[in-house]
């Protein structure tokens, strides 16, 4: 069961759960809701269309995608395709309280999943 | 440059064009491995103002825009911060090439980027637009050859329609 919070919103819990990600870091966040996604490798944009407290879904790895979730408000990033965060992004993110997550997915499986199960897209915001 | 943050004030002291708060930081041009900490420092100065937290995304998004197209295009340039007490004031100067068709770059999707910048997740050709569209004042000039001077306003109390 994806939809565990309140409000429709989604664990970040249930998403590791669901995609069966790696928690890179962050562990001590697990029980925020999410309640909105939004998946891109441009990093405009992000800037540009998500909505704030959506989680982050991209293959970019550079700690671009760090900065980027931290200035849009994202509540944390999911690396798509087994991909992992540079040293730097990794650093960023614990300074940050971001919390990391990774999956072997690819992203338009990861948006497929997580939308069948009540994650809604962050266009809906 | 660096002045201490005033964390309190009396309700009502401050004049609405009166200066809380002002740094300068510096960018330097093709240094992607930083491009980004400098809007991630204005951000937390205004988190520490006090600064409506819609206000201060807007900012920090247009900020970051500004950040990395002087990294992306420019040989180095700077971002003044002011805080006023009902907005903040931003200006990005850059040494660079400039910009020979501003009407056409402030369209989407208009882009000179490398293959490179995009592969940082940058040169969609919405750096401008999107600097516009969070901000509530804008201005641009440039001179080819020359540089770029962008000026930005965000008001605290955010813009309709954000």
């Amino acid at each position: 069961m994806v939809r565990e919070a309140v409000g429709g919103n989604v664990l970040l819990r249930s998403i590791v759960a669901l995609l069966d990600c790696e928690v890179i870091c962050g562990h001590e966040v697990l029980d925020i809701e999410v309640p909105f996604c939004f998946a891109a490798d441009l990093m405009s944009d992000v800037l540009a269309f998500s909505a704030p407290d959506s989680l982050l879904i991209t293959g970019l790895t550079s700690v671009q995608s760090v900065h980027t979730a931290h200035v849009a408000d994202c509540r944390g990033i999911l690396f798509v395709s087994g991909k992992q965060p540079s040293p730097e992004a990794l650093k960023l993110a614990r300074d940050n309280s971001i919390p990391l997550l990774a999956t072997a997915h690819s992203m338009a499986d990861s948006c497929g999943i997580l939308l069948h199960h009540g994650l809604s897209p962050a266009s809906k915001a | 440059m660096t002045q201490p943050i005033p964390t309190s004030r009396p309700a009502g002291e401050a004049k609405t064009d009166e200066v809380l708060y002002r740094e300068s930081f510096r960018i330097v041009g093709n240094d992607f491995e930083h491009g980004g900490e400098v809007a991630t420092r204005v951000k937390a100065i205004l988190k520490q103002l006090g600064f409506p937290t819609d206000a201060i995304r807007r900012l920090s998004i247009a900020n970051f825009e500004a950040e990395m197209n002087v990294i992306m295009y420019a040989a180095e340039g700077s971002l003044e911060l002011a805080v006023l007490p009902t907005a903040v004031r931003v200006t990005v100067s850059d040494r660079g090439q400039g910009i020979p068709d501003i009407e056409w770059a402030m369209q989407e999707g208009h882009s000179t980027a490398t293959p490179e910048m995009r592969a940082r997740g940058f040169g969609a050709g919405l750096g401008l637009p999107n600097i516009r569209r969070n901000s509530d004042e804008f201005n641009i000039e440039s001179t080819v050859g020359v540089g770029t001077v962008l000026r930005y306003v965000v008001y605290a109390n955010g813009k309709a329609g954000s």
